[in-house]
């Protein structure tokens, strides 16, 4: 690895300091995507702004009325390990423990897999799904936008010289939610495909649903599911849930898979996630 | 400008400092610098889980750790579970159920085993399958480690 220097700034304030004076720095947050990258020489940062010391950053908070605030370097065992988050989102607890192994799952965190942008990140589809926002700090102050138009193109994020994501935001749920993914392996694999449903329920008719896919274009995508609203509860809806997914992702071919395999991949685990977080909603009740 | 960084840190429970490059790994600075060879390197990308180590008390990936994080954490390494000149229950058990064979992967499954163990006295078969995930053995065909492992939970436990 080339040479860079290294600080552990202890507030939020330093740390977007560092970043505005050093534009090649990057944050750190469990190192499972950037030392990888950085040994690979795809990225060469002349400084490394350790982001694990800033309290805000390390903040696992679920309030019921608010919903829950993830710092962006918490790292994923703390979230399934944490019973009111695990029963709260379920969803996102099965996400942080599919997301490497448990080594991996003792460092990485939801906002550098966030942060990190790659079409085939696990957390990504779900987060849009709950309708989490990203809280971004930087040299002129605060901002919010959706997690769905956070990532711009493969490795590529909103963020601007100096900023950083300081957590993730994820609304109270009223119903249920699931991400699926297809991987060769049962584990320690990347997606082939990947579908993060969210689903709220009225009079047994679906209210609203929302989904989002994994490895199907350069970034992470959004399926405008607004005609699944009132739909009766069925295998017919569900069906159509698929085909609205398969529809809305542009896949390409690779050694992973076909573009053809990958579109039929997202019918189905949207049809399975989309029935699974129905399942969900109905229990929550 | 190109310094080498002071870290203080407490390894096996005993207080150690080193001076290292910011770009060193955790496990550059266990091998090559504090002589503590019994992590090994198998991938360097996160992947095989043989440089195994515990920081404050969960097992992570030591390539994918800087040595500089080691400031103020506690860490574990194989050397540090034998219990004086006792082998650790999860080491008698590697042996007795013969489950290595170049031994490559051996540090870092018994530093991943020995971490369940110590949080789950009684974990599943699948529990330890998924548990030990990260944990890549290309010699023994992974059922003979699953089996150390259940045999040591027995003994750990008497
Ligand atoms: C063996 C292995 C298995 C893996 N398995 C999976 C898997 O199953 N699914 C999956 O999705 N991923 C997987 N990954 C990839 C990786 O572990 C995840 O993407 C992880 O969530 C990254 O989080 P991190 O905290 O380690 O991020 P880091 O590596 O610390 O950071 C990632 C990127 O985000 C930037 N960044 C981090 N935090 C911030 C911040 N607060 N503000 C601005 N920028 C920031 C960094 O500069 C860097 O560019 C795997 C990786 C390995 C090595
Ligand atoms: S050498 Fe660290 S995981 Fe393989
Ligand atoms: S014993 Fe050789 S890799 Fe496991």
């Amino acid at each position: 690895m080339k040479w860079f220097d290294y600080q552990a700034p202890r507030n939020i304030g330093e740390a977007v300091e560092a970043m505005t004076l050093h534009p090649t720095a990057r944050p750190l947050a469990g190192g499972t995507d950037l030392l990888v990258q950085m040994r690979a020489g795809r990225r060469t940062p002349d400084l490394i702004v350790d982001i694990k010391k800033i309290p805000e950053l390390n903040q696992l908070h679920f309030e019921p009325g608010l919903g829950l605030t993830l710092g962006a370097a918490v790292p994923c065992y703390r979230i399934y390990n944490d019973s009111a988050v695990s029963r709260a989102y379920p969803s996102l607890a099965e996400v942080a423990n599919i997301i490497g192994g448990t080594q991996i799952q003792g460092r990485a965190s939801i906002g550098g897999n966030l942060c990190n942008a790659a079409p085939s990140a696990d957390s990504i589809p779900l987060l849009i799904a709950l309708g989490a926002t990203a809280r971004i700090t930087g040299p002129s102050g605060e901002r919010t936008i959706d997690v769905a138009a956070f990532c711009t193109a493969p490795g590529v994020n909103v963020l601007q010289p100096g900023e950083i994501l300081v957590s993730i935001q994820i609304p109270p749920t009223a119903g249920g939610a699931r991400y699926l993914r297809f991987i060769p392996r049962n584990e320690m694999d990347i997606a082939v495909a990947g579908a993060g449903v969210s689903v709220t329920l009225s009079n047994g008719n679906i209210q609203s649903a929302k989904i989002a896919l994994a490895s199907v274009a350069p970034t992470p995508i959004t399926v405008d599911a607004s005609s699944l609203s009132g739909a009766p509860v069925n295998d017919d809806t569900l069906k159509k849930a698929g085909e609205l997914a398969a529809a809305a992702a542009k896949p390409i071919t690779d050694m992973r898979g076909t573009a053809d395999y990958r579109r039929h991949l997202c019918a189905v685990l949207t049809r399975r996630a989309l029935a699974s977080a129905i399942a969900a909603a109905k229990e929550s009740k | 400008m190109e310094r080498k960084v002071h870290v203080q840190t407490t390894i096996n429970g005993e207080p150690a400092e080193f001076l290292c490059e910011p770009r060193q790994s955790l496990l550059e600075c266990l091998r090559d610098i504090l002589n503590l060879t019994g992590t090994k390197e198998g991938c360097n990308d996160g992947n095989c889980g043989a440089c195994t180590v515990t920081m404050d008390g969960r097992i992570v990936t030591s390539c994918l750790v800087l040595g500089v994080e080691a400031e103020g954490a506690e860490i574990t390494t194989i050397e540090g579970i034998a219990r004086g000149n006792e082998l650790h229950p999860l080491q008698k058990a590697f042996l007795e159920e013969a489950a290595l064979q170049c031994g490559i992967c051996t540090p870092g499954f018994i530093v991943a085993a020995k971490a369940l163990l110590d949080q789950e006295p009684h974990p599943t078969e699948e529990r330890i399958r998924w548990w030990l995930a990260n944990n890549l053995c290309r010699c023994t065909g992974y059922d003979k480690i699953v089996k150390a492992v259940q045999k040591a939970a027995q003994e750990v436990t008497l």
